[in-house]
This record gives structure tokens, C-alpha cells and sequence, in this order.
């Protein structure tokens, strides 16, 4: 292949650095799991519809099977691989495993770094279209209705969405009580 | 407590032992497994529903960069054309073979290369050119090629003077239900990776049962079963459609043959779609007759489903008719019509699902008509013995179901008049529905190591595709030796473990728990003696009995409450309660969640699903999930299952399974719901806006306004 169909990136991912040659039609998903075997991220559908390959790109929920790995240089990437701290589970993760959020498991990274960036969304005050009053200054309750609006881009065919709504309700509420 | 002081653990609600797996990214799944030297293979698929191959040119493809060749018709290795499956011969398993075209969607190429993105960008450049010939997908139950389905599972039922009951009853509905093409839609789409050493071929493959798999795989190749191994660790759903012996395993195997190096075929959403299986279009005439006062004296159930004449398949619908409820006469009939449709398979419910969609429904619309609660409709007729058979039922504890169902839904409250409430624009319903699921065992195997260090190896080949398979028989394995679970270390998905139940039929937990408990006791007899390791298998073959005195099933009663923007045509469920009759509940976590993810399934069936063909092509035209909804979060609300106390007397430790039954009654229950808000009947599924929807001058709804 010639020269100009790669291109040299350099990607951030769970706090290491990663300097790649990736064919310019390679997506992020795919970077991270052949080039990084960071698999994790799943592919559910390869085009935008399922959630499964949710990762953070600079603190942003993304479909990373819609982005171009060429588009992510010099991007901060966390997958779910760079969620828990040093072993140590976040509550979400927690919740999940304690309430059942799942069953196969395939959905899964992509449900919690999907709620992960949803509830920063949330926390900045980014309204939903079931947000009633999205006036600025109104902190916003977060509602099961809410979560079941933000969360459903994130299909899971197992259907464990009433303990994934429920681990995402509880770890939300543990983590505004610990401040 | 057991022997050891340690607390049983059958019974006890316990997280999934893989569960931080799961949570952490690191459970491993078919496509997350490297492999060195690892070539990528790119399905092509037929885009005529019927006729030949004219021709694939590859020079253009075979030029690209990176491109290792093209597997086709013309230079794939022979397989064995008499190869069976399920149901018997299958003529769709041997693929690559011949020029010939019966459904759009078939397999017809293998495009390999160093990288997935070169074997897709050669795969957009094969010219392939057909002679299309006439093609036939136009199902109905009057289709010209309609047939006697086949009879695999037995007779259908014929007891009592079906028209002379029918003539003597007060009342008789007699109408038609369809139900579409539906496809299982599991989240992880169908990837294999094959190698071959020394005339062995090796896959790791995302299927329901590996052990099955390696014995097609086995016929298909023509090599002694010994020489395949397959596994399957992390499985990211199935749904019954990784039951079947899946292109991409057998595409895998043939192009790591030929190219002679590891080859992974990873199939897109869109091919999953398209040539993976699916749930065949039913149609179902239902006639009932009853007593003014309820009692049912003739029941008749006619069920026609679609089918490929590649393969036999059986879409069971008509077993709620033989054993649901009591009447003096039961008809039960079932036909297959053959059209160039992708073969079916089993999906989550077979024939329960749509079969339930289309009996419940007239049962209710006897309720309707007689004016009376359809609740008591359906205890009034439970049968005491089996309708049909005259057999005893092992265990029945629907009318428990009905009964605490009611009472934590609120039942007594319901007004039984349809279109009586409203909330705003909305209109608002309730509906009930029932279930009877055939429960049993298939033969499995199971080995019980007992270590030195104090630990068991226990090895079963089931499958854990989200099923809690693993975490399930870990407690049985723990009790049944008498330690704790921490003892216990369980290998599952491998076909070299040896013959087992695969995760399909509601069967695959009971059987292999069946497995290893008769390993423990045998094991037990051996532990006297001190020394260790020691070993122990059991094939539980023998041990089945196959013509048990009794009836075995397992009972649901659904609840559902809608909502109906009779403007919109939006249905939404606002409730949804199953209590569920499945023997001894292993671990109550888990099994809540399958049977709630099971109702949900239902729940997308009765308004979501459905997959469109175009009559003009015969082609798929939703093959992704913006064209075939599935539910997403916001279509699902709060979903409550919960058990009454059952023990399957047929079973050692009581066991039943439960994978299905979550989904089967719930269409029904919700369709029940949308005539009770509407007062209309829909005999179609799914329950989408365009069917529901009604003109402006018919839903005098108060708010309405008018729009300039
Ligand atoms: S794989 Fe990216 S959204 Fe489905
Ligand atoms: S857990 Fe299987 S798709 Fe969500």
C-alpha cells in the first residue's frame, strides 16, 4: 500500500500514549482493538446504531466505530479498560455487576462509558428531550425517564435495561453523595 | 447447610462469577481473541432471491493490495452435500458449492486478505453477475406449495367432535393472526476464527453449544469428530440463532484449508441480517367456541409458517391449543410453506412466541364477546389433567400465577369494557395473557475432578451466553459435593469436553446441572479412598427417560398495561408483570433478569419487529437496526417477574428451564392491553403507529386541536 492511504497518529488512551501508522480508513474501534488490543469496545454494528463501542473522547461519549482513528489524533480516549483506578472497581462498574446489568455482557463497556458521559452531560446542565424545564440555571433531577432518554442510543437485545437504569441511578446518587 | 457447614447455594440471589469481567472489558469474546498470523475473510452475498451465478470476476480484487484470494463455487473444497442439522438433511450448510441461488442474502464468496479493510474494499470490487430467475417470498397459509409441517415433535392433536362442539357453542371467534419475519438480533453479530493443524481443525466460534457445532462441522467436512474442536467462552447472545452451524464458522474453516493460515470471518450487523437465520412469518387461524358461560367445548388452532426448502424447521405454534386449557374437543394443525426466504431457525420462544401471540389473543376475544373478565375466562377452563394426552401434568401452577399476577397488578380493579379510560389525550388498557412452555433434559456429560489441593475441576461443555449458565452451575456443582462455590472450578465451552446440552430448547442449564449432580454422586462413591486426584464422568444418556408418565412444563401469566395516542398510533407499556411457574429457581438474580429480558423481547415483538422484504427483489430491506427496532431504553419500563414456589418432580434437584418464557406470553398480554384501551383488535404484530393510528374524526379526544 503506498504512502498516502497511512498516516502517522498519536493517540492518548487510558492515560498512555500510543504513536500509530493506521490506514486512513481505519475507525477508532478498530485502532483500539487491532492496533492497541485494547477490545474492550465492542462492535455491534460497525455503523452508529448499537452504543456497543461507546468510548470517552476528551471526556465526550463517542461512537467509535463513526470515527475515524485519523480524526482522534491527539485526542484523550478512555475506554473501559481505563475505568476502574489502579483495580480498583468505580461504583458504576459496582453497580452493574451487583444489580445485574447485564447478561451477556457484549452491550456492556459501552452501557457504562456511555453513562459515564451521560452523567457529565447531565451534571453540566445539557438538557434531554425529556427535559421539562431546561432553564440554565435549573439543576435537573435526574429521573429514570431521563436516564432510559440518554441511555438509548446504548441497545442491549438481552434487555437487561431496568438493572442498567437502576446501577446507573444508584452509582449516580453514591457519587453526588461522596462529592 | 450442607455437609461441610457451608450454606447451600441453590436458591441464593449471587452476582455472575464473570461479572467483573464484563464490567472491566477483559471477558473475552470470539473477535477480542489475537491470533498470530491471523488473515481476515470478507463474506459476499447473494443480492438475487432466486436463480445462478452467471459469473464472479475477481480480477480486479485479486490485484488489490493485500489480497490473499477468492474462495467460490469454482475453487472451494467439496463438502458433504447430506449433511443434518436439527431438523434433519440441510442443504444451506454446504456453502461455496454450486452456482445456484435460493434466497437473497446466501453466501456465495470469501474474500481473504492480510487486513479486514483490504478484504472489504476487494469485496466491494468482485463483479458478480446472476440469471435471475422468478423467486417467490408472498407467504400465506393458502400459498399453492403449503404442506403438512413436519412431525418431529410428535403428532398434532385431533380429540373430540371438533364441528359438532363448534355448532353447539354460544359463541365462536374465528379469526386470523399474523406475525412477520423476525430476526434475533443479538448484540455480538457471528464471528469465527478457524486454524487447522495437523488435520485438525481448531475454531473459536460464537455459538450456543460447541460440542453440537463440532459434530456438523465434523459431518460437513467429512473428518472424524475427534478432529474438531471448538470453543466458545464469551458468547455475546444468541437468541437461537447461534444454534445453527453459522456461515461464518464454515467460511473460516474452508478459507484457513485452502490459505492454509489462521482466518477469521467476522460477519457485519448487516450480514447477520441477512444470512444468519430468523424467525419465519406465521399465519394462524384460531377457532374457539364456548358456553355462555365461558366454558370452552372446541378449540381449533391452524398454524402456517414460512420455511426454505434448503431445510426442515419447525415453527411450533399450535402447542398453547393442546394444553393451555380444557375442552372437549382440540384440533391442532401445522403446515410449512417453502418460498426463497433465509432459512429459518429457532428465535427466543419458538413457536410459543408467535403460536401464544395468535391463541391468547382469541381467548381473550371469547372474553370479549361473552362480556366477561378474561381472567376468569382462563381459570374457569384449567384442565386437570392433559387435554389432549388425558396425561397427568408433573407440575401446574398457572392458576397460582394468575392469581398472585392479579393480585400485585391491581386485576380486581380493572373495568373489563374496552375504551373506558383516559388520562388526557391517552387512552388506557390492561391485558393478561398465559403460557405453557415444554420443559425436560437432553443428554449431556459432565467430568468432576477431585484435586489435591482440596478444589473440584468440574467440566461440562454448556454454553454461558448470558444466560448465567456458569455462575448457575457453580452452586449446583458447590452443593452437590457439599463445599463451598470457592471450591469449585467449572470449564465450560469446549466441544472437546464432550457431548452437552447447547444453550437452546429452555434446556441447557437443567441439563448439564442433571450432568454434573449424577458426576457428584458418583464421584462421592469414589472419594473414600484418600488419594487424589481422582476423577469421575457421568453421560446422563441412559438416565433420561424419554416417556415420562407425566406432562412437563413450565407456566407464565403476563400482565401488561398501555398507553394509546389513539392520534400518534404510539402504544407505550407502562407495566409490564410476569409471575412465572419454573420449578426450583437456582439463583433468583439471574433468573429474573433473563425472564424480564425475555419479556421485554416480547414486548419489541409485539410493537417493534419486524423485517421487510421487497416484493420486487425478494431482498431484506431492514438489515440494520434503524430499519428493524429493536427496544431500546426508552420503550422499557419498569419490569417486575417474580416466582410462585414450583418443584419439578421430574427433575433430581426440581429444576426447570426458563430461557424462553420470559418472551412467549408477552405479545399476547400486550395486544390484549391495546384492545382494552382501544377497543380495537390487532391481529398483526407488530403494534406499530401506522396500524393504530385512527383518523381525526374517530378518537374524539378531548385535547385535540387543530393544527393550521
Ligand atoms: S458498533 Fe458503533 S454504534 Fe454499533
Ligand atoms: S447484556 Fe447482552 S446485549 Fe446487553
Amino acid at each position: 500500500m503506498s504512502d498516502d492511504t497511512r498516516s502517522e497518529i498519536a493517540l492518548r488512551v487510558n492515560d498512555e500514549t500510543f504513536r500509530l501508522a493506521v490506514d486512513n480508513r481505519r475507525t477508532l474501534l478498530d485502532a483500539l482493538r487491532e492496533d492497541l488490543n485494547l477490545t474492550g469496545a465492542k462492535k455491534g454494528c460497525d455503523h452508529g446504531q448499537c452504543g456497543a463501542c461507546t468510548v470517552l473522547v476528551d471526556g465526550q461519549r463517542v461512537v467509535s466505530c463513526l470515527t475515524l482513528a485519523v480524526a482522534a489524533d491527539g485526542a484523550a480516549v478512555t475506554t473501559i479498560e481505563g475505568l476502574a483506578d489502579d483495580g480498583e472497581l468505580r461504583p458504576i462498574q459496582e453497580a452493574f455487576i451487583r444489580l445485574d446489568g447485564f447478561q451477556c455482557g457484549f452491550c456492556t463497556p459501552g452501557q457504562i462509558c456511555s453513562a459515564v458521559g451521560m452523567l457529565a452531560e447531565h451534571a453540566a446542565g445539557w438538557p434531554s428531550a425529556v427535559t421539562r424545564d431546561d432553564s440554565p440555571q435549573r439543576a435537573q433531577e435526574l429521573t429514570e425517564e431521563e436516564v432510559r432518554e440518554r441511555m438509548s442510543g446504548n441497545l442491549c437485545r438481552c434487555s437487561a435495561y431496568p438493572s442498567i437504569v437502576r446501577a446507573i441511578l444508584e452509582a449516580s446518587a453514591r457519587e453526588a453523595v461522596a462529592g | 447447610m450442607n455437609p461441610d457447614g457451608i450454606t447451600a447455594a441453590v436458591g441464593e440471589s449471587r452476582p455472575r462469577v464473570e461479572g467483573r469481567l464484563k464490567v472491566t472489558g477483559s471477558a473475552h469474546y470470539v473477535a477480542d481473541l489475537p491470533m498470530p498470523n491471523l488473515a481476515h475473510g470478507w463474506m459476499v452475498t447473494a443480492t438475487v432471491s432466486h436463480g445462478r451465478i452467471r459469473d464472479i470476476d475477481a480480477t480486479d480484487a485479486l490485484a488489490m493490495p493485500g489480497v490473499l484470494g477468492v474462495l467460490d463455487h469454482r475453487n472451494a473444497r467439496r463438502l458433504n452435500p447430506d449433511v443434518a442439522h436439527h431438523f434433519g438433511p440441510d442443504r444451506s450448510l454446504p456453502m461455496l458449492q454450486h452456482e445456484v441461488i435460493e434466497y437473497a442474502g446466501r453466501p456465495i464468496a470469501l474474500v481473504v486478505a492480510e487486513t479486514p479493510e483490504q478484504a472489504r474494499a476487494a469485496a466491494a470490487a468482485l463483479r458478480v453477475t446472476y440469471d435471475a430467475e422468478p423467486h417467490d417470498i408472498e407467504f400465506s397459509m393458502n400459498h399453492p406449495a403449503v404442506r403438512p409441517a413436519s412431525t418431529l415433535f410428535g403428532p398434532e392433536a385431533d380429540t373430540g367432535d371438533l364441528e359438532a362442539e363448534l355448532a353447539a357453542s354460544a359463541v365462536v371467534v374465528d379469526e386470523v393472526y399474523h406475525t412477520p419475519e423476525e430476526s434475533h438480533s443479538a448484540l455480538e453479530p457471528h464471528v469465527a476464527t478457524a486454524w487447522w493443524e495437523d488435520g485438525h481443525l481448531h475454531a473459536l466460534d460464537s455459538n450456543q453449544g460447541p460440542f453440537g457445532i463440532s459434530q456438523v462441522m465434523a459431518s460437513l467436512f467429512l473428518i472424524d469428530p475427534e478432529r474438531v474442536h471448538i470453543r466458545a467462552e464469551h458468547v455475546g447472545g444468541g437468541f437461537g440463532a447461534k444454534t445453527v452451524c453459522g456461515a461464518q464458522i464454515i467460511l473460516a474453516a474452508m478459507a484457513a484449508e485452502h490459505f492454509q493460515r489462521p482466518v477469521r470471518v467476522a460477519l457485519t450487523r448487516r450480514q447477520v441480517f441477512l444470512a444468519t437465520g430468523s424467525r419465519p412469518p406465521t399465519e394462524q387461524r384460531v377457532r374457539i367456541g364456548a358456553d355462555a358461560d365461558g366454558r370452552l367445548r372446541a378449540v381449533h388452532h391452524h398454524a402456517a409458517f414460512a420455511l426454505s426448502p434448503l431445510a426442515e424447521y419447525i415453527e411450533w405454534c399450535t402447542e398453547q391449543a393442546r394444553t393451555l386449557y380444557a375442552a372437549p374437543a382440540i384440533r391442532t394443525e401445522l403446515s410449512a410453506v417453502p418460498l426463497n426466504l433465509l432459512p429459518p431457525c429457532s428465535m427466543r420462544g419458538p413457536g410459543a412466541a408467535p403460536g401464544s401471540f395468535a391463541f391468547e389473543s382469541a381467548v381473550d376475544e371469547v372474553a370479549e364477546r361473552l362480556q366477561i373478565d378474561p381472567l376468569q375466562l382462563r381459570l374457569l377452563n384449567q384442565p386437570v389433567v392433559s387435554p389432549v394426552s388425558g396425561r397427568p401434568f408433573s407440575t401446574r401452577r398457572l392458576v397460582q400465577c394468575f392469581q398472585e399476577g392479579a393480585r400485585r397488578f391491581g386485576w380486581a380493579q380493572r373495568d373489563h369494557r374496552p375504551r373506558v379510560r383516559r388520562e388526557g389525550n391517552l387512552l388506557v388498557g390492561t391485558g393478561v395473557a398465559a403460557v405453557a412452555f415444554i420443559a425436560g433434559v437432553f443428554p449431556s456429560a459432565a467430568t468432576i475432578t477431585a484435586e489435591a489441593d482440596g478444589t473440584f475441576s468440574v467440566r461440562v461443555g454448556a454454553t454461558d451466553i448470558g444466560t448465567g449458565a456458569r455462575t448457575a452451575l457453580i452452586a449446583v456443582a458447590a452443593d452437590a459435593l457439599g463445599v463451598g462455590t470457592e471450591r469449585i472450578h467449572l470449564h465450560i465451552g469446549d466441544s472437546d469436553i464432550g457431548p452437552a446440552a447447547g444453550a437452546g430448547g429452555s434446556r441447557g442449564t437443567t441439563s448439564c446441572a442433571f450432568a454434573i449432580i449424577e458426576t457428584a454422586k458418583a464421584l462421592r462413591e469414589k472419594l473414600v479412598d484418600p488419594a487424589r486426584p481422582v476423577t469421575a464422568s457421568v453421560d446422563t444418556t441412559p438416565l433420561i427417560n424419554w416417556q415420562p408418565d407425566e406432562e412437563r412444563y413450565t407456566y407464565s401469566a403476563v400482565f401488561a398495561e398501555v398507553t394509546v395516542d389513539p392520534a400518534t398510533g404510539e402504544v407505550r407499556v407502562r407495566r409490564l408483570l410476569g409471575m412465572f411457574a419454573v420449578g426450583r429457581v437456582i439463583n433468583p438474580l439471574l433468573a429474573r433478569s433473563q425472564l424480564i429480558g425475555g419479556m421485554i423481547g416480547g414486548l419489541s415483538m409485539a410493537l417493534h419487529e419486524e423485517s421487510v422484504r421487497d416484493p420486487i427483489t425478494g431482498r431484506l430491506v431492514t438489515a440494520d437496526f434503524a430499519g428493524y427496532h429493536i427496544s431500546a431504553h426508552a420503550d422499557v419500563p419498569n419490569v417486575e417477574a417474580d416466582f410462585v414456589v414450583d418443584y419439578e418432580p421430574q427433575d433430581p434437584s426440581g429444576f426447570n428451564g426458563l430461557g424462553e418464557i420470559g418472551n412467549a406470553g408477552t405479545a399476547a398480554a400486550i395486544a390484549n392491553a391495546v384492545w382494552h384501551a382501544t377497543g380495537t383488535r390487532h391481529r398483526t404484530l407488530p403494534i406499530s403507529l401506522g396500524r393504530v393510528i385512527e383518523p381525526a374524526a374517530a378518537h374524539d379526544h378531548p385535547g385535540a386541536v387543530s393544527v393550521a
